[in-house]
């Protein structure tokens, strides 16, 4: 087949349209999500002071943390979706979480602590916590892929890893009504080591997926 | 050079809003810049010229399947280029050499430089053999023997819809083998 030929074929497929990124990674999201929950409510379930647990502005921020993680992942994987498009001037979108982490931690600090520092920071979950998260974010990391397929990132290792951060910001969004462990400190030490482990594993995969 | 940047992008539009004539315009005007680049990057490479046909062939279906991430109201020319750098990487390092293509290879192409004459390229041919019979056929037929999709449908007894969605199908996986080769 000669150029000319495939350029008249091209133009003659000119009336399909493809549908947006972001609405690929929706569906995608939303087909993922139900085995994510599948998992939550088999395996951890809310805690059961989570009445009580909601007026404590501690517990709340962990949601902040982690949505904000989740939403910025989403507005920056889209953006990368475009391959002339760069991290820069998107990038920053990443700090709200670790914004919001660090004025807890010196929120926390210029309260009267019944517990010493380091006890809040181990907590009593941690290991379940790096568990649980990276587990609960495979099927939403798996579902993010393949929406963002769609996309024709210019590196596609940065893209796959931006997936990761946003599939570990929702997996830890349903973690956080699970687990008691509610100082900013504890959650700046497990959920991020946690939070890095899931963006190598997108990295990886979104090297080897994410090429177009 | 500025001119011919602005055309491109009014061109896309058309392109985007339904003027497969002004698509048609549109990939024939950026051939032989991404044709030039290609050679350039070979040759940089020092791999043989003779196969920058296969590298245009790649970008020009990458463009195809991966247009809806252009954005309509930005230019088109750094969304092109961005596609072509890319493809044209994958390209050369699937060749066995790793190389720094710059972007402006593709940006400073004068057009008397770009040579207009089209070279066989073998790698698509070659893959569509591989297709499913169906997609084969529809895109030999639109290809190869020029035909338009209603006489494709009514040459294969097919409905002018079945024949559109096996035309991007087989371009959808002529890529993906591309890719995966």
């Amino acid at each position: 087949m000669d150029t000319d030929q495939l350029i008249r074929t091209l133009a003659e497929d000119n009336a399909h349209r493809a549908r947006p990124v972001g609405f690929a990674l929706m569906l995608a999201l939303i087909a993922a999500a139900p085995v994510s929950l599948l998992m939550f409510f088999t395996e951890l379930g809310f805690r059961p002071d989570i009445r009580t647990a909601m007026h404590n502005p501690f517990f709340d921020l962990k949601f902040a943390v982690t949505l904000a993680l989740a939403s910025a992942a989403i507005a920056v994987s889209l953006h990368l979706s475009r391959p002339e498009a760069s991290l820069r001037g998107f990038g920053w979108l990443l700090l709200i979480p670790a914004g919001l982490l660090t004025a807890g931690i010196g929120g926390e600090m210029m309260m009267p602590q019944r517990l010493p520092m380091m006890t809040r920071l181990v907590g009593s979950n941690s290991r379940v916590c790096m568990t649980a998260i990276p587990l609960m974010s495979l099927p939403i990391l798996a579902g993010a892929l393949i929406g963002l397929r769609h996309g024709a990132p210019a590196r596609p290792a940065v893209a796959g890893a931006i997936a990761g951060m946003l599939s570990a910001g929702l997996a830890a969004t349903l973690y956080a009504s699970h687990c008691t462990d509610d100082s900013p400190l504890f959650v700046a030490t497990w959920y991020t080591i946690s939070t890095a482990l899931v963006t190598a594993i997108g990295a990886l995969a979104g090297s080897k997926i994410l090429r177009f | 050079m500025r001119e011919r940047e602005d055309e491109w992008t009014g061109l896309m539009r058309s392109a985007i809003s339904g003027d497969s004539a002004a698509y048609h315009r549109l990939l024939k005007a950026v051939t032989p810049v991404l044709r030039a680049a290609a050679r350039r990057g070979l040759a940089r490479a020092g791999q043989p010229v003779d196969q920058s046909e296969d590298i245009v062939q790649d970008i020009l279906l990458a463009v195809h399947l991966k247009r809806h991430t252009w954005d309509v109201s930005a230019p088109f020319a750094p969304w092109l280029f961005a596609v072509a750098r890319n493809k044209l990487i994958d390209a050369l390092r699937r060749r066995g050499r790793r190389i720094f293509v710059n972007i402006d290879d593709f940006a400073e192409v004068l057009p008397g430089e770009a040579a207009a004459e089209t070279v066989s390229a073998g790698e698509v041919a070659a893959q569509l053999q591989s297709l499913p019979a169906r997609q084969r056929d529809v895109l030999q037929s639109i290809a190869v023997d020029s035909a338009s999709i209603k006489d494709t449908a009514v040459k294969l007894s097919m409905s002018e819809g079945a024949v559109r969605v096996a035309l991007h199908r087989g371009l959808t996986s002529l890529t993906a083998k591309l890719r995966e080769q």
